[in-house]
């Protein structure tokens, strides 16, 4: 019941924007914006790239290698900071987990 | 259904929306172009509801915008910079064209939601709107079981469609969101509906109590809650929004007649949002044309629609807080609901320049609340059902069928 969207992120996760969840680039007002029922977030720089990473095959380990090496940062610092960004967005239903092929 | 973005939601979290956006200085803080927009695309439909948001005065089909009209409408909305498009009515699926129409939403890059009774729907018609990029489907539902949902709709087997397209819903992988319109005749079923909606695995669940405008407010003496009611409401929604964390998100509207202070109905008036009614009218609210003494403009007219929002007397009317007379104009929270809704103000006062009675300050509130609380304790319970004859009064075997 429902599991798939009620996701607990960590570094084995593939997570992957829900179908009724868009990130969008808004031309209008220049930010970056994540649609949803009855819902425009803004999501900050950091975020937005984070998502753009969240693409169902990748998994938050991956993300955070890519991330600790491009900003040269230390690792577990950016693993906690990911996972709870993610977890916080899943909570909220803007983010499930890639599922298992059944068919 | 009034409540489309996101004011007088209990659980609405902090940084939705618009109050982000604002707070980067964006556009909308200067009554820029709303990020959602409802486009109402016809008053047809199957059900007759008693507190049905169409006016009391429904567009006729003939008068309806053409598919080409509304193909059009999409692609300016898009252009200007609205980002999500709800499909509503009357009933949206009554329209032959809403596959086409949806598809183009997605062609033009508009999120699209389709507000629904559902009872028109087969499982092909969602499965084509499915594929051509419907992002949401909400679904009405007018209590937990058969005799109260299908009386409430005035008609029979509606509960038992509205059921089965909602698990359509979910096999297509569509979010859903359950939409319950809550009264004094169906709110003790709201445990019950809660739990329908985490058995139907939506995502969404609006507990919405009538609003009061319209058909609404010629049976607001069928419809108005008890404070106990309201009471027990507000009980079961929080400790239900606890308790299904991750699973069902649950946003509540009040009741705003037992309120201390009143909503900030659509986010201000011409502030954050507007409508597009079936012959394509825009309006600041759904209600807006029950306020006489206001020309609202429509998309067949030579204006833009940008133009329209920005520069129509109607829109500018009320907007803002420079209109407002005492006791709004030193109120510390005018800014924050904008001297609530303007359609209740006119319908109860005869002004829709007065403070909405809602709130404490204005000199009526005591006069409403008493009204409320007498209607409450009647046992007047026939229904007026919404329908393009004015409306069908309920009888004794007779439930609007």
């Amino acid at each position: 019941m429902a599991l798939s969207r009620n996701i607990s992120v960590s570094e084995t996760s593939r997570p992957k924007l829900p179908r009724h969840a868009k990130l969008k680039f808004d031309e209008t007002r220049q930010v970056w914006v994540i649609l949803a029922p009855e819902r425009v977030l803004a999501p900050d720089e950091i975020a937005v790239e984070v998502l753009h990473l969240c693409d169902g095959v990748r998994s938050v380990s991956d993300m955070v290698d890519q991330l600790a090496a491009k900003y040269a940062a230390p690792r577990e610092a950016i693993a906690t900071d990911v996972v709870a960004m993610l977890q916080d967005l899943a909570d909220k239903g803007f983010l499930t987990e890639a599922r298992e092929k059944t068919s | 259904m009034s409540d489309l973005v996101t004011d007088g939601k209990a659980t609405t979290a902090p940084q939705d929306g618009l109050s982000v956006l604002e707070s980067r200085r964006s556009t909308a803080e200067t009554f820029g172009i709303p990020l959602a927009v409802l486009a109402e695309l016809t008053h047809r439909c199957p059900l007759q509801c008693p507190y049905c948001s169409n006016p009391l005065e429904l567009d006729r089909g003939g008068s309806e915008l053409t598919t080409g009209e509304w193909k059009k409408v999409l692609a300016e909305l898009a252009e200007i910079g609205v980002l999500q498009i709800h499909f509503s009515g009357g009933e949206p699926t009554a329209r032959k064209d809403l596959v086409e129409l949806v598809q183009h939403a997605s062609d033009v890059g508009l999120y699209s939601n389709l507000i629904t009774s559902a009872v028109l729907l087969t499982r092909e018609k969602l499965a084509a709107l499915a594929d051509a990029g419907l992002c949401h489907v909400q679904i009405s539902f007018q209590g937990n079981e058969p005799d109260v949902a299908d009386r409430v709709a005035g008609l029979k087997k509606a509960h038992e469609k509205k059921l089965e397209v909602a698990k359509w819903t979910r096999e297509l992988d569509l979010p859903l969101t359950v939409n319950a319109v809550m009264h004094r005749q169906n709110l003790h079923q709201l445990s019950d509906i809660i739990q329908m909606a985490v058995d139907l695995e939506a995502d969404r669940l609006e507990v919405a109590n009538v609003q009061y405008y319209g058909w609404a407010l010629k049976n607001r003496a069928a419809l108005m809650p008890t404070m106990a009611q309201i009471e027990e409401t507000s009980r079961i929604v929080e400790e239900a929004a606890v308790r299904l964390k991750g699973i069902l998100t649950i946003d509540y509207v009040v009741p705003d007649y037992y309120a201390l202070r009143p909503k900030k109905c659509m986010g201000g008036w011409g502030r954050q949002f507007f409508n597009i009614s079936p012959a394509g009218k825009i309006l600041p609210c759904h209600a807006a044309e029950s306020i006489t003494g206001l020309e609202f403009l429509s998309v067949r007219s030579n204006h833009s629609i940008a133009w329209i929002w920005q520069n129509s007397e109607a829109f500018n009317r009320y907007r803002g807080t420079g209109w407002m007379p005492e006791p709004c104009q030193s109120c510390e929270f005018k800014e924050i609901d904008f001297g609530g809704c303007r359609c209740q103000a006119f319908a109860l006062t005869g002004d829709a320049g007065n403070t909405d009675p809602a709130c404490t300050l204005s000199p009526m509130h005591e006069q409403i609340f008493k009204q409320a609380e007498r209607e409450a304790a009647s046992d007047h319970n026939r229904f007026l059902y919404r329908n393009f004859a004015g409306g069908t009064l309920e009888t004794e075997g007779e439930h609007g069928a």
